[in-house]
């Protein structure tokens, strides 16, 4: 198929962007949406030009470096999935399309597609663990734990760290990663003695960083590659939030 | 040079803490007087981080990535083993080790493996301790799966993502220290160069990835937690930045590399598509607990199929080949990987492949029948998402197809017992040192390893080669000429690199590269096969150095030059590899020699003559690299040759 890209260029942080337009020819629609980026760089450096940077790694939707807006969408057209597992099948041959990094007030863009990221580590280094030193642990069945809670705390931890909740959403809200992991803790007991701890202090420590408030609309969640709900943000709110910060 | 590998004496099972007891520890007061690198975020690096952190060390961590959640464990999938024995199924420590040392066709060093065994039970207890998800029971008790080459169920696992659950724990562990200011973290920073002051490692210099920044760190100790080198061979299983230039540089500065030859193909991965293919993606070998793998009985079915006449799903039982299951009747579908391997490329070359003729079917059709798909989604949903998003077919309707692919090296650094590679001062953990899984690696024995190497073993093992440093100060690196020296020399590299201004692109050459290491150094190996690919490898360096093209500086964020310098050390690990490969006169594990097997085509083993840890020297550019051997003494095991069959 052929398609007409127009790519966000920014040389560095402190660089003005613009939007290149390139066309592309002959691209297989079993290629994934990287590997057509990659086709792209190829003929950009024959060309003589600098590649697109991207960030990218595992390329099948679990490390979470992985970002992208692609005709407006944070991971692209396909539900579900990261850009790296979107493939060109989703795209029709004379297809444009629009592709821009997140844009979020606490992710800055480092050079083209690339943001900084760094804030959710930061946020996860406020509390977002359960304080155990190695060797310390008990017997792993020394604490029984229903399947039907460990299944849920899993389902909150399946949370990849990919920022396309902050992305989406208007607000620029960093709720849905947070709670996923307060929920992901919470739910386990082992998680409870900090969890009331953990949850005010990373609250605070995303405001401190500039992230907006969550004002419901949802959005975050419809984006999510890996489908957490916003049933998170409403527990971080009733059990954490609300009844912790009342006197 | 001389192998030490420092094995404690005594029974087997008092080995490790006779060690414990009596080594040298660093007393708390001092420990804070030490700063030790950790190259690596993955589950040995951040487990070895956070620990050594939790002891008091000061620590400097590095990864490549920008965040260190997302080092390459990360997409681990399958499941972790350890010896609990929670099934009552007969499993015990000495069982998980000799299934580890048979696993790795004797090919490992028994005093490393009992260890690791012996740790293995611990590994889970601290991950549920720190809010891992593991997969439970209706009873809350923690659930198990099988995995190949085993006949208990050992292994533990967090759905399809246990690597990531893992790798979150340590990460989470990690985070706690940095928080308290015991690990210092630098992200989107690559390890250029190691440091020797008076032949001992005493830090390295990094590249700021962001700016193009060349860094000095100095450290009392440095350990590589860097992982495998799978990528040599362009397609993997393994992320797109894995690679081997932080263990490369090492061996050039003298650090001893063991085994090269021994990497590991995976049975289960999703077939190649394409010329512009980028990586390859691998369904976990859990998948082979349900799925029974096949290809047609008779050749024309396979024509029909391949030519889209005829749907696998329209095949009757009775003109299927189960071929593992009709040559493996005892292990089944659950033979180690380089047995499925060799023997799905077996039926493929002979002409009963599906696909496009490099491909077997994994069926899960009986499973669904018995269990039910609600099952079948519950065990593997997010790998049937996958495979769908990438293959386009629905796999609960219709066999996926598979083929095997590079995923793991069992070869790296040589480590002794202490994990200290044969420079002083630096150690290797992780997929980046060679020890414990011999000439073939047992499924969810990696992530094991792993963490046993970061949690349990390294920060013992540092303490009694710190606690012989406590006269050294620290050192600061603008006033010691080695380091200015290393930074300049990766100044000279970088500009090098910049200054051939060819006509290739990095990955079309890596590509090349990839092709003659999968054609003649892969799955079935010969020497005239061999020697072509030596021959072969040396053309794509010369193309490398001398038609390479890299837009953009050295001093900016530049993706060209950072895939660039990877390369180029492929290139180099790569031709290592095959000479490793054809000295190698015998079949052991992945390592299979076409002249050496028997009349069934299963492995020859050669003991007499190849029963030996193969370190590899460097001795200068354009030298030939010295081969140092570790004899590998069983003393507690009676060696065997490896059957599934019964
Ligand atoms: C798809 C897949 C599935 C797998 N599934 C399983 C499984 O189910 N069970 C199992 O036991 N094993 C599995 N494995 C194997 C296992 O995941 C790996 O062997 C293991 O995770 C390696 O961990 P590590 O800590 O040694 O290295 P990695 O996790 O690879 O980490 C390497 C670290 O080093 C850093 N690094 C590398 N080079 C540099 C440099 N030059 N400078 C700075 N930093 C650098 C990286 O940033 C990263 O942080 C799987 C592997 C793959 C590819
Ligand atoms: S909650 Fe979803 S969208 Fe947000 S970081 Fe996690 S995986 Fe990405
Ligand atoms: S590259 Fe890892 S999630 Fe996309």
């Amino acid at each position: 198929m052929d398609l007409t890209l127009k790519v966000w260029r920014q040389e560095n942080r402190k660089a003005k962007g613009r939007f290149e337009s390139y066309s592309l020819k002959n691209i297989s629609p079993d290629s994934s949406f990287l590997e057509m980026l990659d086709v792209l760089n190829e003929q950009l450096i024959m060309q003589n030009n600098e590649p697109v940077a991207f960030d990218h790694d595992c390329r099948e939707g679990i490390c979470g470096m992985c970002s992208l807006f692609i005709n407006g969408r944070a991971h692209g057209p396909d539900e579900s999935i990261t850009t790296c597992q979107l493939h060109m099948r989703k795209f029709s041959d004379g297809d444009t399309i629009v592709i821009e990094p997140w844009r979020a007030g606490g992710f800055p863009v480092i050079k083209d597609l690339i943001v900084d990221r760094s804030a959710f580590d930061q946020i996860l280094q406020a509390g977002g663990f359960i304080s155990v030193n190695t060797g310390s642990a008990r017997d792993g069945n020394g604490i029984l734990i229903p399947k039907e809670k460990s299944d849920e705390s899993m389902d909150a931890a399946a949370c990849i760290g990919c920022g396309a909740c902050v992305a989406t959403c208007k607000n620029s809200s960093a709720m849905l990663f947070m709670a996923s992991k307060v929920s992901h803790l919470a739910l386990l007991p082992q998680g409870r003695p900090e969890a009331v701890r953990r949850a005010k202090a990373m609250v605070a420590k995303m405001d401190e960083l500039g992230f907006g408030s969550c004002t419901n609309t949802g959005a975050c969640e419809v984006e999510c590659p890996k489908g957490i709900s916003i049933a998170h943000i409403a527990r971080l709110n009733r059990e954490f939030l609300v009844a912790n910060l009342k006197p | 040079m001389k192998l030490n590998a420092k094995i404690p004496s005594g029974p087997l099972s008092e080995k490790w803490s006779k060690y414990k007891s009596s080594q040298n520890l660093v007393n708390p007061a001092n420990k804070r007087k030490f700063d030790i690198i950790v190259v690596g975020t993955g589950l040995a690096g951040a487990s070895a981080a956070a620990s050594l952190g939790e002891l008091g060390f000061k620590v400097k961590n590095f990864c490549y990535q920008d965040s260190p959640r997302r080092a390459h464990s990360i997409a681990a999938q399958g499941g972790i083993n350890a010896a609990k024995n929670y099934q009552n199924d007969g499993d015990s420590v000495y069982r998980l080790f000799y299934d580890t040392i048979k696993g790795g066709d004797y090919r490992a060093r028994e005093a490393n493996v009992y260890r690791l065994a012996e740790v293995s039970n611990q590994i889970i207890d601290q991950c549920v301790g720190q809010g891992v998800p593991f997969a439970r029971d209706y009873g809350g008790y923690l659930d198990n799966r099988s995995f190949g080459g085993a006949l208990v169920s050992r292994t533990f696992y967090a759905r399809g993502q246990t690597g990531q659950q893992l790798l979150l724990g340590a990460y989470g562990a990690l985070n706690r220290q940095i928080a308290a200011g015991n690990v210092t973290m630098y992200t989107r920073t690559e390890m250029m160069d190691i440091v020797l002051v008076d032949g001992i490692a005493r830090g390295i210099v990094t590249r700021n990835l962001e700016t193009g920044e060349l860094e000095s760190h100095f450290g009392h100790a440095v350990v590589l937690a860097t992982g495998g080198y799978g990528n040599v061979f362009f397609l993997s299983t393994n992320a797109m930045g894995s690679n081997a230039s932080a263990i490369w540089k090492a061996y050039k500065k003298g650090a001893c590399f063991a085994n090269p030859a021994f990497v590991q193909i995976h049975p289960t991965c999703i077939p190649v598509h394409g010329a512009s293919q980028s990586k390859l993606t691998l369904m976990s070998e859990s998948l082979r607990n349900d799925g029974r793998i096949w290809v047609p009985k008779e050749k024309e079915d396979a024509e029909k199929i391949r030519a889209g006449k005829l749907k696998p799903t329209d095949l009757p039982d009775e003109k299927r080949d189960y071929y593992l299951e009709r040559r493996y009747p005892a292990f089944g579908n659950l033979v180690p990987r380089d047995v499925a391997s060799r023997a799905a490329k077996e039926r493929c070359d002979a002409g009963y492949g599906v696909g496009s003729g490099q491909a077997v079917y994994l069926d899960f059709k009986d499973s669904i029948s018995r269990l039910g798909k609600a099952k079948i989604e519950e065990r593997y949903g997010n790998l049937f998402q996958m495979y769908e998003k990438i293959v386009d077919e629905n796999p609960y309707e219709t066999p996926m197809m598979i083929y095997p692919a590079i995923h793991y090296t069992m070869g790296g650094l040589w480590v002794d017992y202490e994990l200290m590679t044969t420079i002083p001062g630096l150690f290797a953990i992780g997929e980046a040192n060679f020890s414990d899984h011999g000439a073939n690696r047992l499924g969810a024995s990696a992530l094991m390893q792993g963490l046993a190497d970061g949690y349990f073993v390294l920060p013992f093992t540092i303490q009694n080669y710190l606690a012989s440093q406590l006269s050294v100060p620290r050192m600061d690196p603008a006033k010691q000429p080695e380091f200015a020296a290393a930074v300049e020399g990766t100044k000279e590299w970088n500009e090098k690199l910049m200054g051939i201004k060819g006509s290739r692109s990095v990955d079309s050459i890596h590509k090349e590269l990839g092709l003659a290491m999968w054609d003649h150094v892969g799955m079935g190996r010969n020497k005239p096969g061999l020697e072509e690919g030596i021959t072969k490898i040396k053309k794509v360096k010369e193309l490398f150095w001398n038609d390479v093209k890299i837009p953009g500086n050295a001093d900016t964020m530049n993706i060209e030059l950072e895939k660039a310098n990877r390369v180029a050390d492929f290139l180099e690990l790569g031709e290592l590899l095959a000479k490793d490969a054809l000295h190698r006169e015998e079949s052991c594990g992945g390592h299979f020699r076409e002249e050496h097997a028997m009349s069934d085509g299963e492995a020859k083993r050669d003991d007499d003559n190849f029963k030996y840890v193969g370190a590899w020297e460097y001795k200068g550019p354009g030298k030939e690299p010295e081969l140092n051997k570790e004899a590998l003494d069983y003393e507690f095991i009676q060696v065997k040759t490896r059957n599934y069959k019964e």
